[in-house]
């Protein structure tokens, strides 16, 4: 079986400065995956470039939704990405702020959905029960999430956590196969990292999606990663299991006394 | 205390107003008899009303921001009085048949003139509800609107002319044509954002004018073509007043389907994508959403009614010439849809019916009138940004487990 997500030789430069260098990252099905590394490392520029945002100067990308068909997705725009099962969250939370939580999920079900101008018009049965299926698959995502009482509420109205989850909740209702998520824990308090690590687990077990996440809170990537990946100055400079990754002696270098093994 | 430093404040204010003004307003120059007068009661005229101006303004201000503290605090239902009350079913069907009966009856009453400039406003309706959605529901900053509505006049005058169509024919290839021109531009210029999309459909609104008024055996140059007929109602013949009240009421049920379609629009899947776009495009294409054809369709729609538009103007006033096509035009269609309210259908039909109707009416102050205008302009920017109606959308509103409906 193909790893669900394969990235061989990522480079991307900006003018003189190489924020990837030759980057080879590997995610199996089933899998959770991290990334790591020091601020400005390169792992959000990472994400943009497989999600199509950045035009990666060099490299390949393939992605295998179910571990076959392997597509190269090189050049492809981040609405086809995401069509394609790629689904992501942005380290500085992007929500559509002045609609409301389930209509923020209901464009993650957008690019499912079929109906044109001619069924917005006209509001045809298929595109009436369409809409009627869409608002109650998103809101069994946002029980799925947890953030069923915020259903009506605008989202710009949220706590700090809940958006966040809000973030994760849109992605899924994409349906992907993977799931990329940029610092998911960034903010939160120790109560909703907790809940948080929870919910990255049920949606690997129940939704079988597989995730790679990027992130600063060791505990959390410690306790929940199968495989980490570690990035310093855009290089790779290490990967394997998280008792690899903590007694390696090039991330401890990196990290330069921070708290690896906490 | 905080009172009496506004006070103070405002008397600032007209102190340096008076100071000002002072060689302008209070000291004449007779050249001939070389004398000069003092007009010392024009400089208390100037401090007393800057005072009072700076004085109400300050309030208002005040006023404002308590007013934002508080629905801060509530939960982002931020509905005004006029809202509210167009939510209430008891009052708003009231409401809808006695417009609908005033619209009926209305050219029966009034005088000639008086329906032929309502006929102007409605067609500003529909431009403004067409730019509605290009820049309140998209969020695309189109400043050659004018261009599409061009398309759509001279669609019919040169149809007419070459082909002898009539208007009923025109209507729909005016629209397509509007439309087509709205993909063709759209390509190139949709990968601009914000002010670089602004000044890019500026341009093309002025190359459109440009080519009208120079490129004379295509457009008969900036002369412009007149005769073009009035609408044909079963062949029958019609005076002019009787046409002028057929093509108010062909307004009247543009109007009327426009607002159905908009309606309908607003609240559906590619709807939803044009506000989600408008609110962060690169979330937008992460979550799937086509960002091209999201916004083509937008600009698209939008140029259909400014055809639509164009062809009810050229079949109104029988003559077209590019002058009617400047970018004044653009600039008034956008201060609709931004007055009335990004957004809000209700708002911008409003928008268009003042500022269509109210210089009509203000004749006497016909000089003053673009002074008022833009006074009125910096008001409302500065006290209610979201315009006249703020838009609320119909937001999808999940009630048990077994159905949405609509606020
Ligand atoms: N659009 C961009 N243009 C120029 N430089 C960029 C751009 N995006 C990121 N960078 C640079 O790339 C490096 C990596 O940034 P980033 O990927 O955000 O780091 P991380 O997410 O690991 O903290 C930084 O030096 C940053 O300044
Ligand atoms: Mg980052």
């Amino acid at each position: 079986m193909d790893p669900v997500l394969d990235i061989k030789q990522l480079t991307m430069d900006f003018g003189g400065l190489r924020a990837l260098d030759h980057i080879d990252l590997d995610v199996k099905a089933g899998e959770i995956a991290a990334l790591i590394g020091p601020n400005g490392a390169g792992k959000t520029t990472f994400f943009n470039c497989i999600t199509g945002i950045y035009k990666p100067t060099q490299g390949d990308m393939f992605i295998s939704p179910g571990g076959k068909n392997r597509i190269r997705i090189n050049g492809l725009k981040p609405n086809q990405v995401t069509e394609r099962g790629m689904a992501r969250t942005f380290q500085n939370i992007r929500l559509f702020q002045n609609m409301t939580v389930l209509e923020n999920v209901m464009m993650g079900r957008h690019c499912r959905m079929r109906a044109g101008i001619p069924g917005a018009v006209f509001r045809n049965k298929a595109t009436r029960e369409e809409e009627k299926r869409v608002v109650q698959e998103s809101y069994e995502i946002l029980e799925k999430i947890g953030l069923e009482q915020f259903v009506n509420e605008f989202a710009k109205n949220l706590p700090y956590g809940a958006q966040r989850r809000l973030e994760i909740a849109r992605a899924m209702a994409t349906e992907p196969f993977i799931l990329l998520l940029d610092e998911p824990a960034a903010g939160m308090n120790n109560q909703e990292t907790s809940e948080l690590d929870q919910l990255v687990l049920k949606i690997r077990e129940e939704e079988h999606i597989s995730i790679l996440l990027i992130e600063h809170d060791m505990k959390f990537v410690m306790s929940l990663s199968d495989r980490i990946f570690v990035m310093d100055y855009g290089k790779k400079i290490a990967q394997g299991t998280p008792q690899e990754i903590k007694s390696n002696p090039a991330v401890i270098r990196a990290y330069l006394g921070e708290d690896v093994d906490a | 205390m905080t009172a009496l430093n506004e006070i103070k404040k405002s008397l600032l204010v007209s102190i340096w107003f008076m100071f000002l003004t002072f060689p302008i307003m209070v000291i004449k120059v007779n050249t001939v008899e070389q004398t000069i007068s003092w007009r010392w009661n024009r400089l208390a005229a100037v401090g007393i009303g800057s005072f009072c101006l700076s004085f109400v303004w300050r309030y208002m201000l005040k006023r404002k921001e308590t007013g934002a503290k508080k629905t801060a605090l509530g939960n982002g239902g931020e509905l005004s009085a006029v809202q509210r009350l167009l939510q209430n079913p008891r009052f708003f069907k009231p409401a809808l048949l006695a417009t609908a009966v005033f619209a009926l009856i209305y050219p029966f009453y009034f005088s000639m003139y008086q329906v032929n400039i309502m006929t102007t406003a409605l067609i500003y309706v529909i431009l403004g509800l067409g730019l509605n959605i290009v820049v309140g529901l998209a969020g695309l900053l189109d400043l050659g609107y004018v261009a599409f509505y061009a398309v759509g006049a001279y669609s019919y005058a040169l149809l007419h002319i070459h082909f002898g169509l009539g208007f009923w024919a025109c209507l729909p290839i005016g629209a397509g044509l509007a439309m087509m021109f709205g993909i063709v531009l759209g390509f190139p210029v949709l990968r601009l954002r914000g002010d670089y999309l602004a000044i890019v459909t500026l341009g093309f609104g002025e190359i459109i004018r440009l080519i009208l008024e120079n490129w004379n055996a295509f457009s008969y140059g900036p002369s412009g073509i007149a005769n073009i007929p009035r609408p044909g109602l079963f062949g029958m013949h019609l005076t002019i007043h009787q046409s002028l009240i057929y093509i108010y009421f062909i307004m009247v049920a543009i109007v009327v389907f426009t607002i159905f379609v908009v309606r309908r629009l607003q609240d559906s899947r590619i709807g939803r994508a044009w506000i989600a776009l408008r609110e962060d495009e690169v979330a937008c294409q992460a979550t799937g959403i086509d960002k091209t054809k999201t916004k083509l369709s937008a600009f698209a729609l939008g140029a259909t009614w400014a055809g639509m538009g164009g062809v009810v103007f050229a079949a109104k006033t029988t003559f077209i010439n590019p002058a009617s096509f400047t970018i004044w035009e653009s600039v008034m269609i956008l201060c609709i849809v931004v007055l009335g309210g990004m957004g809000s259908i209700l708002g911008v039909i409003l928008g268009a019916l003042i500022l269509m109707l109210l210089p009509e009416y203000m004749r006497a102050f016909s000089e003053y009138r673009m002074l008022l205008f833009a006074a009125a302009l910096v008001v409302m920017m500065v006290f209610r940004p979201n315009g006249i109606i703020s838009a609320v959308r119909r937001n999808y509103e999940f009630k048990g487990t077994n159905e949405k409906e609509t606020a």
